[in-house]
């Protein structure tokens, strides 16, 4: 049996493998494409369930470092590592992905570019398990931007829709200013460190003694370095998870297809930058930064809750809601630990695919109809994708017990009940757990319950192939909060790598908390309900405090900020660099042109004048002088007789003078 | 006994006779009659070295002379035969006139 | 071995013809006073008792090189012979002045030389036969050659001087070829009573 760690990087190869050959298959390849990809796909998962069983008796970590490149002295080395973390993120990124992939075929069906689809989706699954599996932060890096630009792709999939092509151009370069930081902090970290690799056999930089070295150096502000470091990669994390300044591109990433909203910008990418804080929560454990992590997502989790109250697209709500639960998953990583924020990266996964592929099968029946106020009554028309959505809802809101969601926000609200330096990002995740369950009340009552809006041409359900996976990510949305529970706590003890023990004890402590997250969910459940249980026509919150709700629909106008001051600012920029080229730069070139023209002409010049016409000038001169002595043959013998008679007397004078 | 010097004194001045009305004479006939001249003093010059034994008693003055005169013939029947030609195109014998070889 | 006066006469003698062959006005006088001055050499030849050289110089120059210019001059008369026409060239000041200085080249060196004073002959005879010996043997390559020469001469004159247009007139040419006589003028010597001779054809060959 070979070694798990051995195959690992097969597991992000063969998608790669897969979007490689349908990049070279004709369009009209469909099934050809779609079945590569969930091939690929399977493999990938059967693969990674074989890690993650090979993970589960709390095997300590293995790495598989190679070489990559030797510059001079140095080398640059890759690695993978097969931890409980990268299993579990594999299985739940191959699981996740293949049942997207399979609810794919019937949501594009009738699209024409449905081999480009899926070339694009395993590419971005290929580069999403490459984060995953990565030992070093350099080939993180780089699958990072593999992911980032696959998202772009696949935003831009409608390229010749504007809006989409504007919504890929501004995720693409959103999500590339947290990555200047990322970078930054990575390079930072190899001159300092010497090495990219996490675990090397002592010498990582996420081992200890590297940890200690860098804790002891300070940067500017007195910071030490370790935190100076961590800021910077968390910006990457900011970035790509949406997180407060950087989170305009998520909201306009919707343009895309509702697959790539689900797998995409549900599920995976957006927690890359969550599973990125995990993977490097040892530097990052060092020092202060947490609590900038901590702050950052509590923030983010309440602003985006309440945008997502005013919204009226199916997808845009769900967009902030993921935007304001992968707060939810900062916090939790910087209240409480790798685990606590994972549990709920793991859960949300799972019911955020679930609402997203619920969503499109809402649109697909509605004919492509976004907008939740043209709604209404679906859950006669739709049995089961209403079951599955009301599921994912309540995961999402925390309904108690039942529902995995309630575990995990549970486990955030708890460890940050319990944080030291401030209890704000406690009552910070109430008031946004309070608004969670709000807005998704609203949303399934303007999608499912309100009267039906007669506009509404012959919704219908969706085909199997879309259901089945609805079904099966709704079972997992309810199963998976067993794992998490305070009495089995399995996940946190596998992640932490002790063994797990059942304490129903654990319960009581929790219980206070419990009730507390159970009367918000339900308070919030309520109050929506009994707010719009009436009204067909206009949202009565949009009544009653119109500017308010102006204010929260225009998102805070955080778009329109930029757009006056940053947007301006770099189109100022480029104009002032634009001028520059062509009048400094384009002058100096043109100045260097003029001279070397200048030259040539002068050396044309000095050729025709002076070389030709000295050599002309040469040749007229031995001509000239030829023409003079040829004078000398006149044609008359007698001179050249005296000629020779005169050279006669001067050789004789000439000897005899000389031999005197 | 006249010397030597008197005979060389001779063969130089009938040189100098021939050279002047070579290179003075414009008919054509008449330098070639100062050439004869220049030709003769050379023999006379050989004779007269041979006579008083510069080089011994052969008779290699003699057969120089000999050769001369052969040669001199030989050269005024083909230079005469050339004035001919020439006037048969130019109609002139006057040395002055017949330049067409001038550069 | 004449004594000085009669060497000096006879010097005088050659060297006025000479002057007077280079000074005379008419061609044909020129010619017959140069046949004087070969003459007169050939007199001083036998007075330094090169009998065989006197005997040809009278023969060849006296007797065929004069001839022969006399006829080119009868040749080449045409309308030319002026009276008062010049008979030296124009700047024959120049030509005088170089002969000068080439009579001082070519008599400096004879008198600054000791050898030039020899007074005693020696003894020296040359009779024919030992000249005859000295052709056969020892210069018997100069000999051929020089008949080689005398043959191209004769066939060269001949055909420089022939006429270009075709002529009825045949060349003839003698059979034996004498070594030191031209007679290539036969054809000149043909009577004009061929009918169809003018002046001008018997002007041209």
């Amino acid at each position: 049996m070979i070694a798990p760690i051995k195959i690992l990087w097969l597991i992000p190869l063969l998608p790669l493998v897969a979007a490689g050959i349908s990049a070279v298959l004709p369009r009209t390849c469909r099934k050809a494409a779609a079945s590569l990809a969930i091939g690929a796909m399977a493999a990938s998962l059967v693969l990674a369930v074989i890690a993650f069983v090979h993970t589960l008796p709390n095997t300590p970590r293995e790495v598989l470092n190679f070489k990559w490149f030797d510059l001079g002295t140095t080398t640059l080395q890759l690695g993978f590592v097969l931890d409980p973390l990268t299993a579990l993120m594999a299985v739940m990124v191959t699981f996740v992905s293949l049942l997207i992939f399979i609810y794919s075929i019937g949501y594009m069906a009738h699209d024409d570019n449905f081999a480009r689809f899926f070339c694009f989706l395993s590419l971005f699954a290929a580069a999403m398990l490459g984060i995953v599996v990565a030992n070093s932060l350099l080939l993180l890096f780089i699958s990072w931007e593999l992911v980032g630009l696959a998202s772009y792709l696949l935003i831009g999939f409608w390229f010749h829709k504007p809006s989409a092509a504007a919504a890929a151009k501004k995720a693409f370069i959103t999500t590339r200013i947290g990555d200047i930081g990322f970078f930054l902090g990575i390079v930072w970290l190899y001159s300092k460190s010497g090495t990219l690799l996490f675990y090397d056999n002592g010498t990582g930089c996420l081992e200890q003694s590297t940890l200690n070295q860098l804790l002891t150096q300070t940067a500017l502000g007195g910071m030490a370095v370790s935190t100076a470091i961590s800021l910077l990669l968390f910006c990457g994390a900011v970035g790509k998870s949406g997180q407060l300044p950087l989170h305009v591109w998520l909201p306009d990433a919707m343009e895309g297809p509702t697959p790539v909203s689900a797998l995409i910008h549900a599920a995976t990418m957006v927690a890359a930058g969550v599973f990125l804080v995990a993977r490097v929560y040892p530097l990052m454990s060092t020092g202060t930064a947490l609590h900038v992590v901590t702050w950052v997502g509590a923030i983010t989790a309440v602003f985006a809750a309440s945008i997502a109250v005013a919204q009226n697209d199916i997808k845009r709500i769900l967009a902030y809601s993921t935007v304001s639960q992968l707060g939810y998953m900062m916090m939790g990583l910087g209240v409480g630990g790798v685990s606590v924020g994972m549990f709920h990266l793991i859960t949300h996964a799972f019911f955020k695919a679930l609402l997203f592929l619920g969503a499109g099968s809402v649109i697909h029946g509605c004919h492509e109809e976004q907008d939740i106020r043209n709604m209404g009554g679906l859950r006669k028309f739709m049995p089961v994708t209403f079951a599955t959505y009301a599921v994912g809802m309540m995961a999402l809101c925390g309904v108690p017990l039942v529902f995995s969601g309630f575990w995990s926000k549970d486990a955030i609200l708890y460890a940050a009940h319990h944080w030291e330096p401030s209890s704000v990002p406690f009552f910070l995740g109430v008031v946004g757990a309070f608004l969670t369950a709000f807005y998704m009340t609203r949303q399934v009552y303007y999608v499912f319950f309100k009267p039906a809006n007669p506009a509404l041409r012959h919704p219908h359900e969706s085909p199997r192939v879309m259901t089945i996976p609805l079904a099966i990510l709704a079972v997992f949305a309810i199963a998976l909060g067993a794992i998490g529970t305070p009495a089995w706590p399995w996940f946190q003890s596998f992640l932490g790598g002790e063994t797990v023990h059942l304490e129903f004890a654990k319960l009581g402590e929790a219980m206070g908390l419990m009730l507390l997250s159970t009367v918000v969910v339900a308070f919030g459940i309520g109050l929506s309900f009994w707010i719009y249980r009436r009204e067909t026509t206009a949202d009565p919150l949009e009544v009653k405090f119109s500017s308010v709700y102006r204010l929260l629909q225009n998102k805070f106008y955080v778009d329109e900020i930029y757009e006056a001051t940053i947007i301006r600012l770099n189109a100022a920029l480029a104009k002032t660099f634009a001028w520059f080229d062509e009048y400094i730069w384009g002058g100096l070139v043109s100045l260097v042109s003029t001279l070397v023209l200048l030259i040539s002409n002068f050396s044309r010049e000095s050729d025709e004048k002076l070389v030709n016409s000295g050599f002309d000038e040469g040749c007229a001169t031995v001509r000239d002088s030829a023409w003079l002595l040829s004078k000398i043959q006149n044609g008359q013998i007698q001179r050249y007789m005296r000629a020779i008679g005169l050279a006669l007397c001067l050789l004789v004078i000439a000897l005899l003078w000389g031999c005197s | 006994m006249t010397p030597l010097s008197y005979y060389l004194g001779l063969s130089g001045l009938l040189f100098a006779v021939g050279f002047a009305g070579a290179v003075t004479r414009r008919n054509a006939v008449i330098v070639l009659l100062g050439i004869e001249f220049m030709l003769n003093a050379a023999n006379m010059n050989f004779i007269a070295f041979w006579r008083y034994g510069v080089s011994g008693t052969a008779p290699t003055g003699i057969m120089v002379v000999i050769f001369s005169i052969a040669i001199a013939a030989a050269e005024a029947a083909v230079g005469l035969a050339l004035i001919i030609a020439v006037y048969r195109h130019r109609q002139t014998t006057q040395l002055e006139q017949i330049d067409s070889l001038k550069g | 071995m004449p004594n000085k006066i009669t060497f000096c006469l006879t010097a005088i003698f050659t060297l006025s013809a000479a002057v007077a062959a280079m000074r005379l006005r008419n061609p044909v006088h020129c010619a017959l006073s140069a046949a004087l001055a070969f003459a007169g050499l050939a007199v001083a030849f036998l007075g330094l008792d090169a009998e065989f050289i006197g005997f040809a110089q009278i023969l060849v120059y006296v007797g065929a090189i004069s001839i022969l210019t006399i006829f080119t001059v009868l040749l080449t008369r045409g309308s030319e012979v002026e009276q008062r026409a010049a008979i030296f060239s124009r700047s024959w000041i120049t030509g005088i002045a170089i002969t000068i200085g080439v009579t001082g080249a070519i008599l400096l060196p004879v008198f600054s030389s000791s050898l030039s004073f020899k007074t005693a002959p020696v003894a020296a005879s040359a009779p024919v036969q030992s000249i005859g010996n000295e052709l056969m043997t020892r210069y018997l390559l100069p000999l051929e050659v020089m008949g080689l020469l005398l043959t191209a001469a004769l066939v060269g004159a001949v055909v420089i001087a022939m006429s270009d247009a075709p002529d009825k007139k045949r060349l003839v040419v003698p059979a034996s070829v004498g070594r030191a006589s031209v007679t290539g003028f036969s054809s000149e010597v043909l009577p004009a009573k061929a009918g169809t001779t003018n002046q001008r054809e018997l002007t041209t060959v």
